[in-house]
């Protein structure tokens, strides 16, 4: 929940927010969706009631009776301490970023390692498990990004800035998701840099004979 | 699904002496099954004070009472999800620590505690599993240092049970995709290869399912 934050128009699908909530997301969707979560209320909303289904139905499946030593064996998991520190209540460490965001880039957005892309457009991956993509763009202001098509799924959080392509426009906390059918080319607007935060499904697995540093190359 | 509902207070009530709360639910008995989920609801706030109670007084009774409700419900729920047993058994314990760790963070304003178990049940499988993070959204700000009101406490737990019985009262075509999507695992494009429906009917049945259900809740 953003003050500062402009009426966002484009939430997430309900797919999305399902399989957010069952937890059968890649990681990198679920940085996107939790993402877009920190800042519209909207889909916040939507999340709980997603929750609520997932809990609803756990409670709809029965009983199986646990072993005789569970409870014990829960009990001394709580006794002896050896907890993961609690994660402290979350410092808002930045007005603008969503915090699920900030965790991943490891601080603010001036430890984000961009790398150039040519046309002045900069990407910086996001460290997530290998089934899907994440990362940042920047692209500066009225420039576009290179055309391109997607093999699965692309999501699109717009963070700063806007931009504009052959469906709509799309503001700060809007979310876009683009299926495979969809080529695109974005264009941000005049004004500030536009950065968003995207995850792509995984290209094709390559043979192992392909080195993981060409793979890095061929992501791009 | 909006605040505003109107609730049969007379089921609940009814329910509350019915001796089916430990009755396993089946499929081929809806009407036990819609009785033992009604009589669930009855006790949702319940459960609320079990919470506060381990919270503020590490209270091992209330936990106890917490942990013979829901470690069979979450086992059962891991394992109609294709876990094992020996995974599910370790899993669930591995919740319920995390609920008596965790008491402190409880909104009953926010979840319904089976709604809050579920969330940690699917994170831990996550993680168990899956060995990687869940980014989760920025908590919000809070709005109040304290206690959550007891109407706010109640109208959240009246809107789960609104949901349960919702959810029950679905066509089983459309109830049995959400539930197959909630036992995690299955993407929606394997639940068609797994039904050998076409992926465009699974995700009509869904969008169905959940139109019929903000209906129920209105």
């Amino acid at each position: 929940m953003k003050n500062d934050m402009k009426q966002i128009n484009h939430h997430l699908t309900d797919a999305l927010l399902m399989g957010y909530s069952a937890g059968t997301l890649p990681e990198a969707f679920n940085l996107v969706v939790s993402s877009h979560i920190s800042l519209c209320d909207e889909c916040r909303a939507r999340m709980h009631e997603f929750d609520a289904v997932g809990g609803a139905i756990m409670l709809d499946q029965g009983s199986v009776p646990v072993g005789e030593g569970a409870f014990a064996a829960t009990m001394a998991l709580i006794n002896d301490g050896k907890w993961d520190t609690p994660t402290s209540t979350q410092a808002k460490k930045d007005a603008t970023f969503p915090q699920p965001l900030l965790d991943y880039i490891g601080g603010d957005m001036s430890k984000v390692k961009w790398r150039k892309l040519g046309g002045g457009v900069c990407q910086a991956i996001l460290p997530t498990t290998k089934d899907a993509t994440a990362r940042l763009l920047k692209i500066p202001a009225g420039a576009a990004v290179p055309d391109h098509g997607h093999r699965g799924t692309e999501l699109t959080l717009v963070l700063q800035g806007a931009f504009e392509d052959e469906s709509d426009r799309f503001n700060a906390g809007d979310i876009e998701v683009a299926n495979e059918d969809m080529v695109h080319q974005p264009i941000a607007k005049e004004g500030v840099d536009c950065i968003c935060l995207t995850a792509t499904d995984a290209p094709l697995q390559f043979s192992g004979l392909i080195p993981r540093v060409a793979q890095r190359v061929f992501r791009i | 699904m909006c605040m505003l509902t109107e609730i049969d207070i007379h089921a609940t009530t009814d329910a509350r002496s019915s001796t089916a709360a430990h009755a396993v639910a089946t499929r081929d008995n809806r009407a036990k099954d819609q009785k033992v989920i009604v009589n669930e609801l009855s006790k949702r706030t319940e459960w609320v004070d079990e919470i506060y109670a381990i919270r503020d007084t590490q209270d091992s009774a209330a936990f106890a009472k917490l942990f013979s409700h829901f470690a069979p419900r979450v086992k059962a729920f891991l394992m109609k999800g294709g876990s094992s047993p020996e995974f599910s058994e370790e899993c669930v314990q591995d919740v319920m620590a995390t609920l008596w760790r965790k008491a402190h963070m409880f909104d009953p304003t926010k979840a319904s505690v089976s709604t809050w178990i579920f969330t940690i049940a699917r994170n831990r499988k996550i993680d168990m599993i899956r060995k990687q993070r869940r980014p989760e959204p920025e908590e919000l700000p809070w709005g109040h240092q304290e206690e959550p009101s007891a109407a706010d406490v109640m109208a959240l737990s009246q809107e789960t049970g609104q949901l349960a019985r919702a959810i029950a009262a679905l066509p089983d075509k459309q109830r049995l995709i959400i539930e197959r999507a909630y036992f995690g695992d299955l993407s929606h494009s394997e639940i068609a290869e797994e039904t050998g429906l076409p992926l465009g009917t699974i995700k009509s049945r869904i969008r169905l399912a959940l139109d019929r259900l903000r209906h129920a809740m209105t």
